[in-house]
């Protein structure tokens, strides 16, 4: 038994659906993290993208040269890295939220492109005319570029939401109870792996496709020209 | 233990990294090719086998996809060895994204050209293979690179399966010396190093393609 | 006398709900030179795409060198499959309003591609026949750049070359000059002008530049909405045209 749910291996059909419930849990944890992970990314990655078009230009390679380390380096890795190193150094942290915190970092490299790719796009006369009416950077950034920057963001953030959901299987090996870990906690018992791995390798494409449409649905119900943020 | 000595396991690592990422990488482009042309040329049933195909493979997370492959397939009968199945993990991963990447190329090739082709009198096949393909392949470089780079941080996932590669030396060195900021650092460093090597050589190939006169450079997003 | 190398016989093509030619009659003689103009969308464009195999048509009948467009497919409909179109292909070329050039090869190449994969030339052969097409353009000295080096009127002359090589019976022009810049107008003009004293060569051309249509020209004919409204000789039609549209029309592009 996990979580108080019994599995019953007597049949394929029976197997099946009784280790759903404890799959559903699992993809529970899994959506929390992503989440939580997504949440990250879209903060640490508006930081970068900030911190990068400062007038320092010292400054601003060093954030690009980290965002670019954290980019192409492994989720894995640096998974490992934080869940060994953080407590050496006195920080420890639940097993979840290191996963979340890994997913966030990672993806934040990805996000904070977006966000730049989101501000070139607003055209120039958009920040002259701004500026030209005396608003202070703050509030060009929050009433005129952030508004007309985020239907444009908004597909390639939606993207990578899904891909973070599909990379959080990557957290089980840090312990997080997953749905893979669930999956392979079951199998561990019945000796049986086929029909909860076959299962997770069907929910998650089903999930995904899923979130495609809900995200194609919020991009056609945003106005084109800008979304107010007040 | 000092930086220098954990050179050596993890150099070994390395390695197998890269064998793995190069095999997995050039397998992985071929069948997007294959499966990409399907895709957009296929007719109605073969374009739909390879919609499902990358839909249901990029849907699949890859992780999902090397345990799958690792400890449910030899239920039904069929057993491979671990680098064949981290090898297979990954081609089939990279071969959904790829083949995604090959219909857009094919597909920004600009309908003037399949007129121009047509009005010439060139067969479709001729066309495809000719006019249409070199030209994708140039458009599809930059997303290619892109996908060459993930497929190489997606390697370290085989360490996971038992394959000895640098993820799986650097928890090695990790449970035998505890010395777990420096083993991840230099990881870290290593996988750094082979990215950046990757994404030079895959600019050179675009370099290459655009043959300077015959591709103006255009800017790319 | 011999028959028309072009017939078009009640054809109406639609797009959708909007009808582009209408029960549409058309003959043209080989060896016949003859401009089509009008406004755009009076469907002169879209007679140049059908005879080219670029756009179907819903009705009528079309035979192109004693080749019907349609085949009966043995239960009494008429289709065109792509075999088909392939072998009435052999005997049409076009020239594009964009060139179309294929950007990946050099002019040389360019030219010699279709003549090689299609027709089966040798490559010593078709090189031959390149390079004297290339000098009838005037471009010998630039086989080996690449289109985005040579400039729109070069660029148009090596699309000349190209379909020339394939030695159709029927050239069609679709408004050769019309994305050039008005000083790399006559150069290519100059081309077509050439041209239009082979005696064989059946050229269709649909152009804005009046002039030189009334040049070259044997026949004149003036679309709108998808019908033949008037045709003739240039003289005829440019000087003393007979229906209020044609004049209309003339008036409106015409200086002076």
């Amino acid at each position: 038994m996990i979580y108080g749910f019994a599995y019953d291996t007597s049949s394929t059909l029976a197997y099946a659906l009784s280790i759903l419930p404890i799959l559903g849990i699992g993809l529970i944890v899994t959506i929390e993290a992503a989440l939580v992970g997504f949440g990250i990314a879209l903060v640490l990655g508006l930081v970068w993208c900030l911190l990068r078009r400062s007038r320092f230009t010292a400054l601003s390679w060093t954030i690009a040269a980290i965002v670019e380390f954290i980019r192409d380096t492994p989720l894995l890795v640096q998974l490992f890295f934080l869940y060994y190193v953080l407590p050496d150094y006195g920080v420890t942290l639940p097993a979840f939220l290191t996963g979340a915190l890994a997913l966030g970092l990672q993806y934040s490299a990805y996000t904070s492109e977006v966000y730049r790719g989101g501000f070139d796009a607003v055209p120039r006369g958009q920040w002259e005319a701004a500026t030209a009416l005396n608003l202070t950077r703050y509030q060009v950034y929050r009433d005129i570029v952030v508004p007309q920057a985020i239907p444009r963001i908004l597909p390639s953030m939606g993207n990578y939401a899904v891909s973070m959901l599909k990379e959080t299987p990557v957290l089980s090996v840090v312990t997080v109870l997953d749905m893979l870990n669930l999956a392979n906690m079951i199998g561990d018992r019945t000796f049986e792996y086929l029909v909860p791995l076959s299962l997770v390798g069907l929910i998650f494409p089903i999930m995904t496709t899923l979130c495609s449409f809900g995200i194609h649905a919020l991009e056609r119900a945003l106005p084109k020209a800008g979304l107010a943020l007040r | 233990m000092s930086w220098i000595q954990f050179l050596p396991a993890l150099l070994k690592g390395a390695e197998v990294t890269a064998v793995i990422a190069v095999v997995s990488t050039l397998l992985g482009a071929a069948m997007a090719f294959i499966i990409g042309i399907a895709r957009v040329e296929g007719g109605p049933i073969l374009s739909r086998i390879a919609l499902f195909y990358i839909e249901f493979m990029r849907g699949v997370p890859l992780l999902v996809k090397f345990f799958w492959l690792y400890y449910a397939l030899p239920l039904i009968g069929l057993s491979l060895d671990p680098i064949t199945t981290g090898i297979a993990g990954l081609v089939l991963n990279i071969s959904a994204y790829g083949a995604e990447v090959v219909r857009g190329g094919l597909q920004s090739v600009p309908d003037q050209q399949h007129e121009a082709a047509r009005a010439l009198n060139f067969s479709k096949s001729y066309t495809l293979v000719h006019i249409c393909l070199p030209q994708a392949l140039v458009e599809m470089m930059p997303a290619f690179g892109n996908l060459a780079v993930q497929n190489l941080k997606d390697t370290a996932l085989v360490s996971l399966i038992s394959i000895t590669d640098l993820t799986f030396q650097a928890q090695q060195l990790r449970n035998i010396t505890l010395n777990s900021t420096r083993v991840f650092t230099l990881t870290l460093i290593g996988y750094f190093a082979m990215a950046l090597a990757l994404a030079m050589v895959m600019r050179l190939i675009e370099h290459r393609l655009r043959r300077g006169a015959a591709f103006p450079k255009v800017a790319h997003g | 006398m011999t028959s028309p190398i072009i017939r078009f016989n009640n054809v109406t093509k639609r797009f959708g709900d909007f009808v582009v030619l209408d029960q549409f009659d058309f003959e043209v003689a080989q060896g016949e030179k003859v401009t089509l103009i009008g406004p755009s969308g009076s469907g002169k464009s879209t007679v140049l795409r059908i005879l080219m195999t670029l756009e179907p048509f819903q009705e009528g009948a079309l035979t192109i060198a004693d080749i019907s467009y349609h085949q009966p497919d043995g239960r009494g409909r008429f289709r065109a499959s792509d075999h088909h179109l392939r072998q009435i292909r052999t005997n049409v070329g076009m020239v594009f309003q964009s060139f179309n050039l294929f950007p990946h090869m050099t002019v040389l190449r360019n030219v010699v591609e279709a003549p090689m994969a299609v027709l089966g030339l040798r490559r010593a052969e078709a090189e031959c026949r390149a390079v004297e097409l290339l000098r009838l353009v005037g471009l010998s000295d630039k086989k080996d750049h690449y289109p985005s080096q040579l400039s729109g009127g070069q660029q148009q002359r090596v699309a000349i070359a190209r379909a020339l090589a394939m030695r159709p019976r029927v050239l069609l022009f679709d408004e050769p000059t019309s994305a050039l810049d008005p000083q790399l107008v006559g150069e290519v003009l100059g081309v077509i002008r050439g041209l239009a004293q082979e005696h064989d060569l059946t050229m269709l051309l649909v152009t804005h530049e009046m002039r030189f249509a009334r040049e070259v020209s044997d026949r004149v004919c003036f679309f709108d909405k998808g019908r033949i409204v008037e045709q003739g000789p240039p003289d005829q039609i440019f000087s003393t045209p007979s229906q209020p549209r044609t004049r209309e029309f003339l008036n409106s592009v015409l200086p002076g």
